[in-house]
């Protein structure tokens, strides 16, 4: 299988940024370092890049991170792919890894809950309300994938929920990931997309262009699930980096790229929508 | 620029042009310049001898226009090929070619060749002509095949043929037994001959075997080094000892003459030519039909009197004209002058022989003196 | 077994490789014939051009594509002046892609064809009388055809295996631009690993028979022999 284009480059980003920490790892003449590798969901790649600089930073263990679509990173684990910790886009596969024994069922939770938004990179296209979709003023409309990705989806719930899906099927381009599905829309190939609101994020802000943040009740909540999976059971590093994912701290960044992250039991909502 | 306005208005029964090409060739041989001023009779065959690199071949490529030369001119027979105004392109030019390698399409039988031909031809070939000219070639049988399926000859008249069948105004042939073994050679010689006799079409015949052009060519062209060092009629260049290619055993004459008596008795042949009688091997020409004949220097042996009690058949009383140096350093060349004058044939004839550069010593040969010519060996070429 | 929804994928890959393959013979053709011929100073920078998809990977290709056939593209720009829409997402975004992503396929084995001949073949035509184009349609033509056959399974092969380009362009929509490579990917990620095997054994046994064929091919054109010699 080839990996999308983004998913290179942000591994090469992920190359000269490992490439320091190296770097200031040997240089801090740390005790211990061990690495750990982990699978994540490609819409998690900005909150998880900053989590990982900052829990390297603080423990001295090294991340190594792979950035890809949940099916792909399933099928591989299932394959015997020698990550340590798997953060999906969902709740089924890592619920499907546990029940394989391949995961530690003790430590599955719900790491982050995400949002959907409606994006334009023209300034004006989207209102506040969502309305350019009953307006039709729009050629191409990008989704992930739904039978694929959970925010394609959460995207056709949408459609359903307003009473669009039949108007705007013929409009429909699917990406197979919500980060081609940003792509397409980012270069201007589709006027719209439903994209995951932590994409569109910087410093709490929607970037560029313009965005209307799908109200929660449109969709089910996108709750995305991680587990320890065989390989990270035993590892020492691990345990620390499971703590630290949890403490307020991580939280904090997670929301901060437009996520929610609910209480401990997993089944709670944030409604505290921005 | 060497353009000749002549050349425009040349006679109908000439070709006459101009090439001055420079080409580049291998890194560390110096440039080739064809530089050639041509003047050559409308019929008959024309040969042009060379050894390899001569750009005999240049020369040919150049008057088909498979070779594009800017400073060049060409009139072949009135009609202008090549001038100041307009330049024809090859597919443009009522010519035949044959290529030194049988250059048969492949994907198509030798008929269907034939036929690439004729349906192209410059005037109709009617269904005789072109029966006529596949007997010509011998090559019946071979309609049905592909080239892979023949032999190097048999393609090779195929591609005569095909050359024959677009009625060309101009044949031009370059080294066409080249590519081909002795025996092969021998198979195809006597279409060539055939050829020249039966159809009235001017040939360029490019060739560096002395053989092909003694046995083919009526004219002649030397080349050497991209320039035409000698020319005229065959005969008479093939008899100079100042031949510029080395021949070694092949320098000889080619003498025209005439079978003027057939002995039954003997079974030989008397022929006459310009310096007198030669007997040879009866071969069933009839009385009175020309004939061309080779002696090869190394076949001719002098003495100072006339020995009548010797096997050797041809005598001939001769007077030295003229003593040159040979490429071997122990022998010379002699070219020596008949003295009997055949009144019947017109072209003036000598012979050449070889000997050591001792027996000229003893026998104090000089420039005028009056010798026998002892001819062990003549042999028909045509 | 197979789908609705697979055999609309067959369906679409057999009409984009098709329409694909007689596109890139079309221009292919002339293109092989003008590299084999020239000696213009254009031809080394051409034939590194048209060799440049061998090497790159699909992503680049298919990257640059949806840059320059976006609306913000030149591409995208002409397309829409003239009032065709932008081509990512259709199905002759596809065909654009595949033509130039096929191209080495189908250019390189006429031109070696062609450049197999020599001179000879079309100087010999030249004397007897045929015109530049005569001597095209009935011997360069007829001599490449062994290459030529090549050149289109080559072509038609590669365009049905092509996934990386069609992945960033196609936008996966039914009927349209969700060829088979791309409809085995999304059997994958669904964990639908019966169905993509079903799809994935349809490629193999189509591969094989293509690849066998242009071994038995190429095996009776050396059989044939090598045409003229020097």
């Amino acid at each position: 299988m080839r990996r999308s284009l983004w998913g290179i480059v942000m591994q090469r980003n992920m190359l000269v940024m490992k490439g320091l920490l190296a770097l200031a790892v040997i240089l801090a003449g740390s005790a211990r370092a061990d690495e750990l590798t982990v699978a994540v969901a490609s819409n998690f790649t900005a909150p998880m890049q900053e989590l990982a600089r900052q829990f390297e930073a603080r423990s001295g263990h090294k991340l190594k991170l792979s950035f890809g679509s949940s099916g792909k990173f399933f099928a591989q684990i299932s394959h015997g792919a020698p990550y340590h910790a798997f953060f999906s886009a969902d709740q089924a596969k890592p619920a499907k890894l546990v029940e394989l024994e391949l995961a530690d069922a003790s430590s599955r939770f719900t790491y982050a809950e995400g949002k959907l938004a409606l994006w334009s990179r023209k300034p004006e296209l989207v209102d506040a309300e969502g309305e350019v979709l009953k307006r039709g003023e729009f050629r191409k409309l990008a989704l992930a994938n739904p039978k694929l990705a959970p925010y394609g989806a959460a995207a056709v719930e949408v459609l359903q929920h307003l009473q669009l899906e039949e108007q705007t099927r013929a409009h429909w381009v699917h990406g197979e990931n919500i980060s081609q599905t940003y792509q397409f829309v980012a270069s201007g190939n589709a006027d719209l997309g439903m994209v995951a609101l932590s994409q569109i994020l910087e410093n709490r802000k929607v970037a560029e262009g313009s965005a209307w943040i799908v109200p929660a009740q449109l969709y089910n909540p996108i709750r995305q699930d991680a587990v320890v999976l065989k390989r990270g059971a035993n590892a020492p590093a691990l345990r620390e980096f499971w703590t630290y994912i949890q403490s307020a701290e991580a939280k904090e960044i997670i929301r901060a790229y437009g996520y929610s992250t609910p209480p401990q039991d997993g089944n709670g909502r944030d409604n505290a929508d921005r | 620029m060497g353009f000749d306005p002549d050349l425009l208005t040349s006679p109908a029964t000439r070709i006459r042009g101009y090439f001055h090409l420079p080409l580049p060739r291998g890194d560390n041989e110096r440039q080739f310049t064809l530089d050639v001023k041509l003047d050559i009779p409308g019929r008959g065959v024309t040969g042009i001898f060379g050894s390899s690199g001569s750009g005999k071949t240049t020369l040919l490529r150049c008057i088909a226009g498979l070779q594009f030369c800017k400073n060049g001119s060409l009139s072949v027979k009135g009609e202008v090929w090549q001038g100041m105004e307009k330049t024809l392109p090859v597919h443009q030019r009522p010519l035949g070619f044959v290529f030194q390698q049988p250059s048969l399409f492949p994907h198509l039988t030798a008929e269907r060749n034939l036929l690439f031909a004729r349906k192209r031809a410059w005037k109709s070939v009617s269904p005789t002509e072109y029966e006529q000219i596949i007997a010509l070639m011998g090559i019946e049988h071979l309609l049905g095949q592909r080239p892979a399926a023949l032999s190097g000859g048999e393609q090779q008249r195929v591609a005569i043929a095909r050359a024959l069948l677009i009625k060309p105004s101009l044949l031009l042939m370059d080294e066409p037994l080249a590519s081909l073994d002795q025996m092969r050679k021998r198979e195809i010689l006597p279409y060539l001959e055939k050829l020249h006799r039966t159809l009235d079409i001017p040939i360029l015949y490019v060739s560096h075997a002395v053989e092909e052009i003694a046995r083919l060519a009526d004219h002649l062209l030397l080349m050497e080094d991209g320039k035409i060092v000698r020319e005229g009629l065959a005969s008479a260049v093939l008899s100079r000892t100042d031949f510029p290619v080395p021949l070694g055993d092949d320098l000889g004459v080619v003498v025209d003459a005439r079978i003027a008596e057939r002995s039954s008795e003997w079974r030989l042949a008397r022929v006459q030519f310009h310096g007198g009688d030669l007997w040879l091997r009866d071969s069933g020409e009839a009385i009175g039909e020309p004939i061309r004949v080779r002696i090869l220097a190394r076949d001719i042996s002098l003495s100072l009197d006339a020995h009548t009690r010797t096997s050797i058949l041809n005598r001939l009383p001769v007077r030295v004209q003229e003593i040159t140096a040979d490429s071997d350093p122990a022998m010379v060349l002699m070219r020596l002058e008949p003295k009997m004058q055949n009144a019947s044939t017109t072209t003036e004839t000598c012979l050449i022989a070889r000997i050591t550069r001792r027996s000229l010593q003893q026998l104090k040969i000089t420039k005028g003196s009056e010798l026998w010519a002892q001819i062990k060996s003549v042999a028909i070429v045509r | 077994m197979l789908t609705d929804d697979d055999l609309a994928a067959i369906w679409l890959t057999l009409r984009l490789a098709t329409t694909v393959t007689i596109l890139l013979l079309i221009i292919g053709t002339p293109l092989a014939l003008w590299l084999a011929n020239t000696r213009s100073l254009a031809k080394g920078p051409v034939s590194a051009l048209v060799a440049l998809p061998l090497v790159l990977p699909p992503t680049v290709i298919g990257f640059y594509l949806l840059m320059f056939m976006g609306p913000s593209g030149p591409i995208g720009q002409l397309t829409e002046t003239l009032g065709l829409g932008t081509l990512p997402f259709t199905f002759w975004g596809l065909v654009v892609a595949s033509v130039i992503y096929s191209l080495p396929f189908v250019v390189q084995p006429i031109r070696n064809a062609i450049e197999a001949q020599g001179a000879r073949p079309s100087e010999v035509a030249a004397t007897l009388r045929a015109s530049l184009w005569d001597r095209f349609w009935s011997v360069t033509l007829p001599l490449a055809k062994p290459g030529i056959l090549t050149a289109s399974v080559l072509g038609f092969a590669h365009t049905v295996g092509e996934f990386g380009v069609v992945l960033m362009i196609g936008g996966n929509i039914p009927g349209e631009t969700r060829v088979v490579s791309v409809q085995i990917y999304d059997h994958v990620e669904a964990l639908e690993y019966a169905q993509a095997h079903w799809l994935s054994a349809v490629m193999v046994g189509f591969s094989f028979v293509v690849l066998l064929a242009l071994y038995l091919l190429q095996q009776r054109k050396s059989a044939l022999g090598t045409p003229y010699g020097i």
